[in-house]
Order: structure tokens, then C-alpha cells, then sequence
């Protein structure tokens, strides 16, 4: 097996870009999540990866093998449709044997595989029954023992959980997990829920409008966005809207200055903290932005405050309820302090 | 609680009501085709049998019979030959005239039977003249024009199979490895088997009802049931036509309920 490779990916429809100069080095056996808002070109991009959508520009590989113009019925490749679209007219055995069927395997070792494939995702006992007479879960299941018997080079996920409900979808996410580390296989998977990617992928494409926005781990994502789209679209954040005016130092909109870490080229910015990265006090120090609570939203662990500061930003954060701060009401005029590690430019 | 029942009753008054009003007329025929009375009679002196023995040997009644089924699954099988293909072009390409292909199609149902039926003969006619082939009163002339007549509903039933049918299964399988053929021979045709088999029971029913396009295309010798049935009404009028029309209605019924075994006729509509 080898990881995939897209170099320099786009697909225009006539002026629309779906896709838009992607290029992104999956390694061998990671399970990469391509993360964003529906119309973002993610799947788009998962069906270029497939074969079904002809690049307008670029390079498709899997280990040093040029794909980009092989048919997908050539590429080899296994996948999970949303919806799983099973056959309806075949049973669960035959489904799974029908990749290996085409390609001509001899009936033995169709056999051999096709109960290997259903033991791994334990659906032996049901290999002649029909898809609808199964539960989702089992169906997914099923969708993902016919995508991987054919010992595909990659094996590509279009929001597979979309059809599951919420218990289930979390249960599935976790198995499905398990079996891709299993059998070592290149995975990417399409999804337009954050908590998902960040559940279940060793890293996550971002993407907005076509474009890759960043590529990292969970973890980059969260605590070192890019851009104002990445720092909004995983989890929650502030922004505090301003100028950066020198290494370091970041002045809010009505001239107070804020310092923050890492780089950023001077101009327009606006300065960004998680909600959970900062601490409301009575008073406060040089260094801390002076809010007024606008409403206070008690949630068990954590109360969330709504607050406005005085350049009119609106931010949220959220402390432990158990904090030495009497509950401040909405009217209260509070100061905000955060450590500088968490406090990031973005454009 | 009294409003709502008062609504249900008139409720199942109605369906009662249009039920007698569709079934009512056939029930009288079935029950007309065992009269005795050689002059159709109420109420009859008696039943007898002997109707249908005497359309079965009534020469312009049973070559009808026959004519009628042979141009049937002639024009099923064309309407297949032609629709399915149509049928997949316009559900799973897009391209220019889509629309309007899909509308021309279907446009035979749309059209009054009897303009239609008088443009073909014209048309054939026409034919005739430019190429001196006879295509109308000839079975292949007939069989055009019947084809015409099913091709909507054959076009019409399996596109909404292809509908249900989802694009992603098709998908599954180029995936799995199958190219374009074995990817129709064994996915798509499987799928839509239902349906290209209730549009096969329709095409003919559809064909076999014909009246209008008919008229002006058989030949001499060339009589199809229908019309059969309305040269007969012109000069007698007893129970043979009821008996008649009793076969052609079992016929139709039992196509009718073995295809929506098939397909859940509601869905297509």
C-alpha cells in the first residue's frame, strides 16, 4: 500500500471553481478528513480522488502510480457512499463478492474472501440476507466489507455517518476507526462535522470556497488556525477586531494594545482567543480587555458569558461554574485576561 | 367527535359512490355476456354460456383476438427497445434538449388519440407516396403506430425506476471495479427489472386497448379487437359484444394486478 498524492488539484465547472488548487500528500495508512461546509469542494475533491470527477488542472497518485487519467474502474479503490448504495437486489455475501466477481477471481477464492471480509466487520451471520433488512449500522458495515475486499490502494469515506443517528454515529465512528488502523489502508473521509474529523482522523483538510485552507492535526487546527475561517469553523473563538502594528503587539479599534504569539504581518487582523482560554475578574491588570456582561448562561461544568467589549466586540467565554467570581449578571462591568500562548492574529 | 364521524361517512359515501360509478358499467357487461335473450333484455329470461362460444366463433372476433395480442407484444417489445435506452439517456446524462426530448416522448399520451391516429395514417400515406412502401392497413404500419401508443408509458415507468433507482449504486460498482457494461447488466437492469416489466404489462394493455390510432390503420382482414367490436355494434347488438368485452376486461385486469406486484403502480404517476 502507499499514500496518495494531489498535486495542484482544480475542477471548474464553466466560471465556478468546485475545486481550486488543492494539493495535499496523504501518508501511507493515515485516515485524513476533509472538513468543511457543504459546497466547500470536498467531496468534490473525494470524487476526483475516486476517478468519477476529471481533474481541470493537476495530478492525481497513488504511491508513484499517476492515476489522474486511469478510469475509476481501473483505479482501484474502495468506497463508502453516503447512503452506503448497497445493491438492493443482492444479499450481503454477494455484495461484498461482487468487486471480485468482476475482476474475475476464481470461485474459491471469491469464497475464501468474501467470508474473511464478513468475519472482519462481523456480519457472518448475515451474509444472505438482503441490505434492507438490515439496521444502518449493519449496513455501513456491509458497504465497508464490499469496499475493502478488493484490496483497494485507498479507501475513500463520503460522510459516512451522515445516515446514522447520533448514538449510533459515534459507535460507528469508533469501529470504523478500529478497522481502517486494522488493515492499514489510505483513508480519506468526507465530512462536514468537527467533531467527527477531530474524533476519528490523524488529520484534517480544511476547506472553504475550493481551497485547502490548512492541513493539520486536531490539535494544529485548533490551537493554531490560519485563517479567520479555520479558527471559526473549529470550535469556538473570539475575535477582537484591530491591526497588528508590530512583532507582537496587536492594537484593538479603540487603540488599546493586546499582545499575542507566533507571527503575523502587519495590517488589518483581528486578534482571536478560545472561549475557554480566558479568565473573567473584578479587576484587572494593564494587559486585559474591559468587558460588560450581556447575559450569563449557567450550562452545569460551565456558565458561558456573553460579553461586549468597550471597542464592541462581542465574545463569549466560558468558566468553571465553580469559580471563586460571585455570578456576574448582564450589566456587570468585568475585566478579561488570557494567557499570551492563546492569543493568535489571524487576517 | 360527532363532526368527525358525520366527515367519515360522507367520506366513504363518496368512495362508495365513485366506485359504483367506475365498476358499475362493468359489472353490467359481465353480468349482460350470460343473458339468454338474444336481444339484450332486463331483466333477462334466463343465462346461458353460449355468447362466448358463439365470439370465439365469430371469425372477425377471434382474428381480431389474435391480431390484437401479435400487434400487442410487437409494439411492447418496441416500446421497450426504444424507451429503456431513452429512459436512461434522459435520467442519467444531462445534456441540451433533455426536456425536450423527454416531452416529445411522451407526447402520444398527450395528443388526442384521434388527431394522432388521423397525422399517422396521413403521415404514412405520405410515405407511400414518396418511397411507394405500404405502411398503412399492414401489420408493420399497425405496429408503428401501437409502438407510439405504449412508448410514453414504458418511458414513463422506468424513468421512475431509474429515480428510485439511486445514481450512487452505479457508482458502487465502477468503484468496485466493473466497467460501463457490467456495471447495466448488473446493476442497473437488475434495479429496474420491476419497473421494465410494468412498463412491458402497460405497453400492452396500452396497445391492446387501442381504439383511435387503429381505426384509420387496419387493413382489410387486418382487424384488431377494438374494432372488431365496433363493426359488430354497427348491426347487432347482443350479448356476444358483452362477452366479448368481458375477456378483454379479465384480460387487462390480471395484466393490471400482476404488474403491480411488480412495480406499486402509484409511485409512477
Amino acid at each position: 500500500m502507499a499514500g496518495v498524492s494531489l498535486t495542484k488539484i482544480s475542477k471548474s465547472y464553466g466560471a465556478l471553481a468546485a475545486v481550486d488548487d488543492v494539493s495535499i500528500e496523504i501518508r501511507d495508512g493515515e485516515l485524513l478528513a476533509l472538513l468543511g461546509p457543504s459546497g466547500c469542494g470536498k467531496t468534490t475533491t473525494l470524487r476526483v480522488i475516486a476517478g468519477f470527477v476529471p481533474p481541470t488542472a493537476g495530478t492525481v497518485r497513488f504511491g508513484e502510480r499517476d492515476v489522474t487519467a486511469v478510469p475509476v474502474h481501473k483505479r482501484n479503490v474502495g468506497m463508502v457512499f453516503q447512503g452506503y448504495a448497497l445493491f438492493p437486489h443482492l444479499t450481503v455475501a454477494k455484495n461484498v463478492e461482487f468487486g471480485l466477481k468482476v475482476r474475475g477471481w476464481d470461485k474459491a477464492r471469491i469464497a475464501a474472501r468474501v467470508s474473511e471480509m464478513l468475519r472482519w466487520v462481523q456480519l457472518e451471520a448475515l451474509a444472505e440476507r438482503q441490505p434492507r433488512a438490515l439496521s444502518g449500522g449493519q449496513q455501513q458495515r456491509v458497504a465497508l466489507a464490499r469496499a475493502m475486499a478488493n484490496e483497494p490502494a485507498v479507501l475513500l469515506l463520503d460522510e459516512p455517518f451522515s445516515a446514522l443517528d447520533a448514538k449510533l454515529r459515534t459507535q460507528m465512528r469508533t469501529e470504523i476507526r478500529e478497522l481502517q488502523r486494522e488493515a492499514g489502508i489510505t483513508s480519506v473521509f468526507v465530512t462536514h462535522d468537527q467533531e467527527e474529523a477531530m474524533a476519528i482522523a490523524d488529520r484534517i483538510g480544511v476547506m472553504n470556497h475550493g481551497r485547502l485552507e490548512q492541513l493539520g492535526s486536531a490539535e494544529d487546527l485548533y490551537k493554531r488556525p490560519v485563517s479567520r475561517f479555520v479558527a471559526g469553523f473549529i470550535g469556538k473563538c473570539n475575535f477582537i477586531e484591530g491591526r497588528v502594528t508590530g512583532p507582537g503587539r496587536f492594537e484593538a479599534a479603540n487603540g488599546q494594545v493586546l499582545q499575542f504569539s507566533g507571527e503575523h504581518a502587519g495590517g488589518p487582523a483581528a486578534l482571536c482567543f478560545r472561549p475557554e482560554h480566558a479568565v473573567l475578574a473584578e479587576s484587572g491588570s494593564a494587559g486585559s480587555l474591559a468587558v460588560t456582561v450581556r447575559a450569563a448562561t449557567y450550562l452545569g461544568p460551565v456558565t458561558e458569558f456573553e460579553l461586549v467589549s468597550d471597542a464592541g466586540d462581542k465574545l463569549l467565554v466560558s468558566a468553571p461554574s465553580s469559580g471563586d467570581l460571585a455570578a456576574p449578571k448582564a450589566g456587570d462591568k468585568l475585566a478579561l485576561t488570557w494567557r499570551l500562548q492563546d492569543a493568535f492574529v489571524v487576517d | 367527535m360527532g363532526g368527525a364521524s358525520f366527515g367519515r361517512i360522507a367520506f366513504v359515501s363518496l368512495v362508495v359512490a365513485i366506485f359504483l360509478f367506475l365498476l358499475g358499467p362493468l359489472v353490467m357487461i359481465i353480468w349482460a355476456s350470460v343473458f339468454a335473450d338474444k336481444i339484450l333484455t332486463f331483466p333477462p329470461t334466463g343465462y346461458s354460456l353460449a355468447w362466448y362460444a358463439h365470439a370465439w366463433s365469430t371469425d372477425a372476433f377471434s382474428s381480431g383476438f389474435l391480431m390484437s395480442v401479435k400487434v400487442g407484444i410487437c409494439a411492447t417489445i418496441g416500446s421497450l427497445v426504444l424507451g429503456v435506452p431513452a429512459a436512461l439517456a434522459i435520467e442519467r446524462f444531462a445534456f441540451p434538449g433533455r426536456e425536450t426530448i423527454r416531452h416529445v416522448l411522451l407526447s402520444p399520451m398527450y395528443v388526442p388519440a384521434i388527431v394522432a391516429g388521423a397525422a399517422v395514417y396521413i403521415y404514412f400515406v405520405e410515405v407511400e407516396i414518396l418511397t411507394t412502401f405500404q405502411l398503412a392497413a399492414t401489420f408493420t404500419g399497425l405496429v408503428i403506430a401501437h409502438t407510439l401508443v405504449a412508448l410514453p408509458w414504458t418511458l414513463r415507468l422506468v424513468c421512475a425506476s431509474l429515480v428510485t433507482a439511486n445514481v450512487s449504486s452505479e457508482e458502487a460498482a465502477r468503484s468496485l471495479g466493473a466497467n460501463a457494461f457490467q456495471t447495466f447488466f448488473l446493476v442497473t437492469l437488475p434495479i429496474i427489472r420491476p419497473g421494465m416489466i410494468a412498463a412491458a404489462m402497460f405497453s400492452f394493455i396500452a396497445s391492446f386497448s387501442d381504439l383511435e390510432k387503429s381505426l384509420f390503420l387496419v387493413g382489410p382482414g387486418k382487424t384488431t379487437l377494438p374494432i372488431a367490436i365496433i363493426n359488430y355494434l354497427e348491426w347487432s347488438l347482443d350479448p356476444t359484444i358483452a362477452a366479448v368485452a368481458t375477456v378483454q376486461i379479465l384480460i387487462i385486469g390480471t395484466v393490471l394486478i400482476v404488474s403491480d406486484r411488480f412495480v406499486k403502480l402509484g409511485k409512477a404517476f
